[in-house]
């Protein structure tokens, strides 16, 4: 029968499958950051169990870890300290590899993965942190997990699953300038809702999907999540073999000849079914911006911001009602006449290499307009010594941009990069969620151009009018 | 774990659609490396002022919700990040049923890790349930696990599904992983097979 691609995945890894079709799921790659991770640990211990294989897990510190520049003396906040400390501990004494804050590939959780070649066609990977689908771009099956799952996978290098539903996203057609993987990821949750994938694993296809590169698709695959789907995925190519070679944990010599065979075979067979079936066309996508405080709430920018009566149901109509009023937005106002005081360029969505030369691009021969805060926050020390190796990371600073640590900062402002109350922010990141990026902060979600061209105006601005 | 039987109490309308999960418990909760003492924090920027006052209008501060034990709540609860706190908080604050016509999938399989269950019931259930949790402490429900019912204070009683093995974890107060271990021998088998399938995984 023929078989989608998360179908094979699947196949390849259940271990134990229930009468009622609960599976016990075999896990190949564990990821773990400090936020949710010290009462598994804590749960190991009180039950006096080991890491079934420590070999498979790698620990890093991201979401806590400040982004200054002397970040090395020290964490100031004590919890966040106390969390990064006991990471540290429970990689030490549980035996796993850490990239710990002073080792310069340390970095966000997701972009590391696939950095360091941990990220492999055809595995299954599970972090405790939702964007875990982000992995799911190298053709792996990668979900989000609880802290009491992460304690499971720990112990029994396994998770008990029921599988999702499949659901096909089908990108036909070339982007138009000035669009690019953000806005695409995007216009499938507007298109969709944050409910609309829920329940099933969505697999991106078609041409304008072939035509990213694996830093595209990797932002594709991350935001999966914000349409409710468990995990994205996206079939492996030459592009995704290209980018692996040689990465530090990436297959070596016959292994690797064996590995491409393998991950040759990884595609939806001719004839597979899905449970549903979304197809956009690229040619009609814009460059899109949120106005709201769900991903959802996602419009081209030539648009003006809605009135609640646009919304059919009433829950809509209450939802944006509360989301105007705490952006301080008026219907009917242009988006593009929306002020902003913050630039965030980072996140496990938008903190690679491409992203920082395509916000490069965009500021060349312009600045950062006076007064506004612009915060660049590479998505690893690896990706920041390329962007200064390529002599990119000169260039946003002479621009204007604050060139800062590796690290999740205000994507979720767990550090003290955070947004005041009222602030507004044109964000990279992945969530408008009231007070995500620090208590009563506005954010509005974009691609790194946006908000680069957000950056040159102090307005949230159509990169095509710029560059 | 707590088992879950029959649970009887107040329940706290909250009409509201996709609450998410940075509403349930925010960032600057997370940062506790214990699972216990989120319940005063739960929804801590809808309940209260920056300057840490309760907010009064807020459901889980009037007087008939302060020992609410059930929460019903508008569609897509519970999306965004994966945070266990989320449901640890809910816990902590004493609630351990939440009743919605969706949730996000990460959150719903978290609440049964933790002893919670979670109800999808469809939108006109709910706003019955929603209307009599406007009543406050004159509304009292009661959900019963093992038949699968809830009953209402007007005695009416309304069916639920629930997976049978997540059920049979909740009543019994059964820990996942000793259910896991107990197929220590099926894993073994399956990891000999994918050193010789997949061999650059092994070890990697
Ligand atoms: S960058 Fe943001 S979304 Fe990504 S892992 Fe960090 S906090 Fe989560």
């Amino acid at each position: 029968m023929a078989k989608t691609l998360y179908d094979k995945i699947w196949d390849a890894h259940v271990v134990h499958e229930a009468e009622d079709g609960t599976c016990l799921l075999y896990i190949d790659r564990h990821l773990v950051h400090e936020v949710t991770s010290p009462q598994a640990f804590e749960g190991l211990r009180m039950a006096g169990r080991r890491v079934r294989h420590p070999e498979a897990t790698t620990a890093v510190p991201d979401h806590n870890v400040p982004t200054d520049l002397d970040r090395a003396k020290g964490i100031k906040d004590e919890e966040s300290r106390i969390q990064v400390e006991a990471l540290r501990q429970n990689a030490k004494d549980f035996g796993i590899e850490i990239f710990d804050v002073a080792d310069i590939r340390q970095g966000i959780v997701h972009i590391i993965g696939p950095e360091q070649g941990l990220t492999q066609p055809g595995m299954t990977i599970v972090c405790g942190d939702s964007h875990t689908a982000t992995h799911g771009a190298f053709g792996a099956l990668a979900h989000g997990i609880g802290t009491s799952e992460v304690e499971h996978v720990l112990a029994t290098q396994t998770l008990i699953q029921k599988k999702s539903k499949n659901m096909k996203v089908e990108v036909t057609g070339t982007l138009p300038t000035g669009v690019t993987a953000k806005d695409i990821t995007l216009s499938v949750i507007g298109e969709t809702g944050t409910a609309g994938g829920t329940g099933h694993v969505i697999e991106y296809c078609g041409e304008a999907i072939r035509a990213l590169s694996m830093e595209g698709r990797m932002t594709v695959c991350n935001m999966a999540i914000e349409g409710g789907a468990r995990a994205g995925l996206i079939a492996p190519d030459q592009k995704t073999f290209a980018y692996l070679k040689g990465r530090p944990h990436a297959p070596k010599g016959d292994d690797w000849d064996k590995a491409m065979a393998y991950w040759a075979t990884l595609f939806s067979d001719e004839g597979a079914t899905y449970d549903r079936v979304l197809t956009l066309d690229a040619a009609k996508i814009a460059p899109v911006v949120t106005w709201g405080t769900s991903p959802e709430d996602v419009l081209p920018i030539t648009a003006t911001v809605p009135h609640p009566e646009d919304f059919a149901d009433k829950g809509k109509q209450a939802a944006a009602r509360r989301a105007l009023d705490y952006m301080g937005l008026t219907p009917g106002m242009r988006l593009s006449d929306i002020e902003i005081d913050t630039v965030f360029i980072g996140s496990c969505t938008n903190g690679r290499i491409e992203d920082l030369r395509e916000v490069a691009r965009v500021m060349e021969g312009h600045k950062v307009k006076a007064g506004l805060r612009a915060m660049i926050v590479p998505g690893s020390g690896l990706v920041r010594k390329q962007a200064e190796e390529e002599g990119i990371a000169r260039k946003l600073i002479e621009a204007g941009f604050d060139w800062r640590m590796a690290g999740c900062s205000m994507c979720l402002g767990m550090n003290p990069d955070q947004l005041a109350p009222g602030e507004r922010c044109a964000s990279t990141s992945n969530r408008n969620f009231e007070g995500r990026q620090g208590y009563k902060g506005r954010t509005h979600l974009m691609s790194p151009a946006m908000a680069a061209a957000a950056a040159i105006t102090g307005r949230l601005t159509d990169v095509r009018e710029i560059a | 774990m707590d088992k879950f039987t029959k649970l009887t109490g107040v329940a706290a309308p909250l009409p509201q659609i996709n609450v998410d999960t940075d509403m349930i418990i925010p960032k600057q909760f997370l940062k506790t490396i214990k699972r216990t003492g989120l319940g005063v924090s739960l929804f801590s920027e809808m309940r209260y002022d920056s300057d840490g006052r309760e907010n009064p209008d807020f459901v889980l501060n009037k007087p008939a919700y302060r020992d609410a034990k059930i929460l019903v709540a508008g569609e897509n609860f519970g999306c965004g990040s994966s945070r266990e706190h989320a449901p640890w908080a809910i816990l902590d604050f004493g609630i351990r049923c939440v009743i919605a016509p969706s949730f996000a999938d990460i959150f719903y399989n978290n609440c049964f890790k933790n002893g919670i269950l979670p109800i999808v019931l469809p939108q006109e259930e709910v706003d019955k349930l929603m209307d009599d949790a406007e009543r406050g402490a004159n509304a009292i429900v009661t959900v019963d696990l093992e038949s699968q019912t809830i009953t209402g204070p007007d005695g009416g009683s309304i069916g639920f599904e629930v997976d049978p093995f997540r059920k049979h974890c909740l009543l019994n107060g059964l820990d996942d992983i000793g259910l896991t271990m107990e197929k220590a021998d099926a894993i073994a088998d399956f990891e000999a097979k994918r050193a010789t399938r997949t061999p650059w995984l092994a070890g990697a």
